[in-house]
């Protein structure tokens, strides 16, 4: 089975160390570096959002953020995310069924469709889309400019979260655990509610924070498909790019940093999950 | 064969499931995908030759291989380093910096970009006219394209790095080590060719999605042509000044790239897998 951007997508536990050594000189040393370049490039500039927006005082904060505007774009962003990770849940836990108990002719085209959403430019992405919904549409369904494209970018971006963190869970599950079942006279569906349900939840927990934080944060898809019309079909970081874009750097990172707190609230809620899961075996 | 007729005799719940999720996956990615080259080549090679032979977009593809490569190389080099560290050593912090590695996948471009210009932005920057005094302009030039870039896909190769490390082990290395090997033979001759798969799968992806960057890009490149505008800029730029033949031709050709290396990376990856 292929599973292209599986170790991308998967989320990774927290490493078990295989030696628990002691940092030596030379690997103090690498580390040190690793810091530093760690550092520069992503601990301080994302220090330096929070930061500015907190130089602005919490009144700036405050206004900025409940600016008419932004507020708007917050909502749709985080609403049409929720609403997108639902989906995904459904959808992909049944991809990744049917990816990994069925076997059918085309199946391996179908694994890699569900990586390319990941590997497209997401420009490229609201282009995509945009030639099948769109103005010049063959199936006559016009979505540009609308609260429905927003959907469908979200839609299509997040795509391989929940397939790819479901999938390798549902191949390692027991299969007699589920026989076991059908032969004291469980349904199809009770033994799915009772049995598969429960042991695919925390992936399935996992790839909808990863498909939520995605859904959040996308921009590039947007630029062409959804009009960026304000009050309707602005997004978040639109409203971000807008406020760079006329030098206002305060408010940029005032909003900037509701994004970030929400970025952070799913990474902390995928390491609860996670440590859960641990130990559970 | 007895796995294969189980699953044959599963009702025909097999043949709707399958059918609703090969729908859902032709509407929403198989399809547009491909009328993607079909408007690219509606009008025979046309819009792939205009867009080749200008020279602003030939100079907009290179400058986007030539970030990509960097980035990929600068990731690759500080992935599999930091990698080994945090399986193969304990330091305090280790879990929380493991944690703050995954940043980069759930912060948006956008914001990326902002950050990049409040700490080196030339004008009102942290660092940024301290190095602007010292000759080095990163915001609205190559640094910052790279820097960005470099940004976005910092954590993919340690995504594909970190869990061969922890299957490996550590015996062989503990062994050549014992046999007198030192770190830099044992790195080289051991953990190297172990791990050069999952490396292997990383670079693959970071070098897609380095390809692909588009909105920090934006927000630090400053767009001037000829000279920091990338591939992906080309296309929304191509796209919003009515020129969709341009604009399809560029977003097929970086399509192209992309589902190259989602292909290649599912080709190899099953054959390390019945080991």
């Amino acid at each position: 089975m292929s599973e292209a951007a599986a170790g991308t997508v998967r989320r990774r536990r927290p490493p078990a160390t295989t030696a628990g050594g002691r940092l030596t000189r030379v690997s103090g040393l690498g580390l040190g570096v690793a810091m530093l370049w760690f550092s520069l490039l992503v601990l301080i500039p994302l220090a330096a959002v929070v930061a500015t927006a907190v130089a602005g005082g919490w009144d700036g904060f405050w206004r900025a953020v409940t600016n008419d505007q932004t507020a708007a774009a917050i909502q749709l962003t985080v609403g049409t995310a929720l609403l997108v990770t639902v989906v995904n849940v459904v959808m992909g836990t049944l991809i990744a069924w049917v990816l990994v108990r069925d076997r059918f002719a085309g199946q391996r085209a179908l694994e890699v469709l569900i990586d390319v959403p990941f590997a497209l430019p997401t420009i490229v992405a609201g282009l995509v889309l945009l030639s099948l919904y769109g103005p010049d549409s063959p199936l006559g369904l016009d979505v540009a400019n609308s609260r429905a494209a927003v959907f469908l970018a979200f839609l299509f971006v997040t795509l391989p979260f929940v397939v790819r963190t479901v999938q390798p869970v549902l191949a390692e599950l027991d299969r007699e655990v589920e026989e076991a079942a059908a032969s004291l006279g469980a349904s199809r569906f009770t033994t799915f509610r009772r049995i598969i349900l429960p042991a695919l939840a925390p992936a399935i927990a996992a790839g909808a924070a990863l498909s939520f934080a995605r859904g959040v944060s996308e921009y590039g898809s947007l630029v062409l498909l959804s009009g960026n019309l304000p009050m309707q079909t602005e997004v978040t970081s639109v409203r971000i790019l807008s406020s760079i874009e006329n030098d206002n750097l305060d408010n940029a990172a005032a909003v900037a940093t509701v994004l970030l707190a929400i970025s952070f609230a799913v990474i902390v809620a995928l390491d609860v999950i996670q440590r859960r899961v641990g130990r559970r075996g | 064969m007895a796995e294969r007729q189980r699953l044959r005799t599963r009702g025909p719940g097999r043949f709707v499931t399958r059918a609703i999720v090969t729908a859902y996956l032709f509407l929403l990615v198989a399809w547009p995908l491909w009328l993607v080259a079909q408007n690219t080549f509606a009008d025979g090679f046309d819009n792939l030759r205009g867009i080749l032979d200008d020279p602003d977009v030939v100079h907009a593809l290179q400058l986007t291989v030539v970030v990509a490569v960097v980035a990929v190389v600068i990731n690759t080099v500080f992935g599999v380093g930091i990698s080994i560290l945090i399986v193969r050593y304990r330091f305090p912090g280790r879990r929380l910096l493991n944690a703050l590695l995954d940043v980069p996948l759930s912060v948006s471009p956008i914001v990326v970009g902002l950050a990049l210009v409040l700490v080196y932005g030339g004008r009102s920057g942290w660092f940024g006219p301290g190095l602007e005094d010292a000759g080095l302009q990163v915001i609205f030039a190559t640094p910052g394209i790279i820097l960005a870039t470099t940004f976005v896909a910092l954590p993919l190769v340690i995504r594909e790095v970190v869990p061969v490390l922890e299957e490996i082990g550590t015996e062989q290395e503990q062994a050549a080590q014992s046999l007198g090997a030192t770190a830099a033979q044992t790195f080289r001759r051991i953990t190297l060719p172990a791990i050069r798969w999952g490396v292997t799968y990383g670079v693959v992806l970071s070098l897609a999605r380095s390809l692909g960057e588009f909105g920090a890009v934006k927000v630090v490149s400053g767009n001037v042509l000829g000279e920091t505008r990338t591939a992906t800029l080309v296309v929304e730029e191509k796209y919003l000044n009515f020129d969709q033949g341009g604009a399809y031709a560029t977003a097929f050709l970086l399509a192209l790239v992309a589902v190259a290396c989602i292909v290649v990376v599912s080709i190899i990856r099953p054959k390390e897998e019945p080991r």
